[in-house]
């Protein structure tokens, strides 16, 4: 039962979706709404299975001082921080107004953490271009030049350089027709591709044929 | 599932929608305002998908019947699918560690539970090599599902002892502080092979440069086509959109499974024919052919 119960709910809560799409009649119109607000509650339930899971292995961590120890430290000391900060001196469920602990916690340490991470980014996107765009072979030659006239063509750059061309072979028309035709045109082909493939899993998934997610064969 | 269980599952179904229409029904005494098809029973403006669906769905079914019957099915090979064991194998040369990240989405994205079928089959290949698998993981939801999938995937092996349930971790729900945490796993355990295998935003390319300089083995894929330029340039192999929902069936070659493949092929071929024949008909002026597929 252990299994069969979620392939069930599976099957069952598939099926309706599928119905409700078509059926904008009562009971079936509200089901989607319905669906949203248990996700939302489950989800509300799973977080306490998340944080325990991280707390069990960081103790763990810390209590048989494996490898790198001092890190799970540092999970577990900024948790109890940030749980006490929000739970005990924020002002009870005004926790998140400007002036609170957790509001200070957030706004100078963890936000700044955040743009750093993204910010990081940048780096990664110059380091990878240059990996990408180096002429190997045919392929790699087709990107390089066509990451050239969109690069140009979407800077000032371009249209300085292009000015004097007529208006078809300017930097920015060649990156807009990149951009409106071989671009979309293969974004499209993969598109449908995911289309299809998530209607024959969906499907795999709602007649049972799948189980492997709910650890089945 | 046997017919008797198939009948139990329509059982419960039918009792379950049942009681729901009631409990629904009896709370719309009062006739509600809005569009003029409250009251009917089947959309018509959404025949045509409706249609286009049931054609899908029956060339599907009618493959997976053929399938069933023993028929062979012939599946082009997936470069990235046939890398995922090649990862396997170097890692297991190296006695280090395989790295699988699911994306970061949760269980109501069709691409984390495409995701969760690869992993049974990846910790099944894994188990028989006896090198630990860890799964980083963002939603709190998908732990579970990950525990019993790769656990399913040791007993399948005949390795249930190997299992690790440690090894799947919750690491947090916020987006960069999961990016930097597998960043970590990546710099201190280095795994030689890193798997990233779901729906993926912008932590894309940050866990695939730091993978890539690590010197992992890198395998991608994902069905977000905004992230597949940065999988393409900084992974081994990438597994561009419906190649990773390709994968369970691939990789399983379950007869049944590859059926489904084979029904989303033809599907593909009428739609390929849809194109042209529409194609043809707007570059002659003649409208009504498109117009069938406007979708309300």
């Amino acid at each position: 039962m252990r299994r069969e119960i979620p392939i069930l709910i599976a099957i069952v809560v598939g099926f309706v979706y599928v119905i409700q799409f078509f059926v904008p009649h009562a009971p079936f119109d509200k089901f989607q709404n319905w669906g949203n607000d248990w996700i939302q509650i489950i989800a509300g339930f799973a977080i306490i299975l998340g944080v325990l899971n991280l707390l069990k292995v960081s103790l763990e961590k810390v209590y048989k001082k494996s490898k790198g120890w001092g890190y799970a430290v540092i999970i577990i000391i900024g948790f109890l921080i940030m749980t006490g900060a929000g739970l005990f001196f924020s002002g009870g469920k005004n926790y998140q107004n400007p002036g609170t602990p957790f509001y200070y916690i957030f706004f100078n340490i963890y936000f700044p953490l955040n743009a750093t991470m993204f910010a990081i980014l940048a780096f990664f996107v110059a380091s990878a271009s240059y990996r990408a765009f180096r002429a190997r072979n045919k392929e790699a030659t087709l990107l390089l030049l066509a990451a050239i006239f969109l690069m140009l063509g979407r800077t000032p750059l371009g249209d300085y350089l292009s000015a004097g061309l007529p208006t078809g072979w300017q930097l920015k028309n060649i990156s807009d027709w990149i951009m409106d035709f071989p671009q979309t045109a293969g974004q499209r082909a993969i598109m449908i591709g995911i289309a299809l493939g998530i209607i024959s899993t969906s499907l795999r998934v709602i007649t049972g044929l799948e189980r492997t997610f709910v650890g089945g064969e | 599932m046997n017919n008797r269980k198939i009948s139990l599952v329509i059982l419960i179904s039918a009792i379950w929608l049942t009681l729901c229409s009631q409990i629904l029904l009896a709370q719309e005494a009062a006739p509600p305002t809005g569009t003029k098809f409250d009251y009917h029973w089947f959309d018509t403006n959404r025949l045509n998908v409706f249609i286009t669906l049931a054609i899908v769905f029956s060339a599907i079914l009618w493959f997976i019947a053929r399938a069933k019957k023993g028929k062979s099915l012939f599946i082009r090979r997936i470069a990235g699918l046939d890398a995922i064991e090649e990862a396997v194998g170097r890692a297991t040369e190296m006695g280090k560690s395989v790295l699988y990240i699911p994306g970061i989405h949760d269980m109501n994205d069709i691409q984390t539970v495409a995701s969760m079928i690869i992993l049974g089959n990846v910790a099944k290949t894994i188990a028989r090599y006896d090198i630990p698998l860890i799964v980083p993981i963002r939603q709190p939801f998908v732990v579970p599902v990950a525990e019993e999938a790769v656990r399913q995937g040791y007993l399948s092996a005949g390795r249930p002892d190997a299992f690790m349930k440690d090894n799947i971790r919750f690491i947090s729900d916020e987006q960069f502080a999961y990016a930097a945490a597998v960043n970590g796993i990546m710099l201190r355990e280095r795994p030689a092979a890193n798997l990233l295998l779901g729906s993926f935003y912008a932590e894309s390319l940050l866990l695939a440069e730091t993978g890539a300089s690590t010197g992992a083995i890198q395998v991608a894929g994902t069905a977000n086509i905004h992230q597949l330029p940065f999988f393409v340039v900084a992974c081994d192999y990438t597994l561009i959109g419906e190649e990773l929902f390709a994968a369970s069936a691939y990789l399983s070659r379950e007869p049944k499974l590859l059926g489904s493949l084979k029904g989303s092929d033809l599907a593909k071929a009428l739609i390929v024919l849809a194109i042209i024949i529409g194609t043809i008909l707007e570059t002659i002026g003649v409208k009504w052919f498109t117009k069938l597929f406007v979708v309300q």
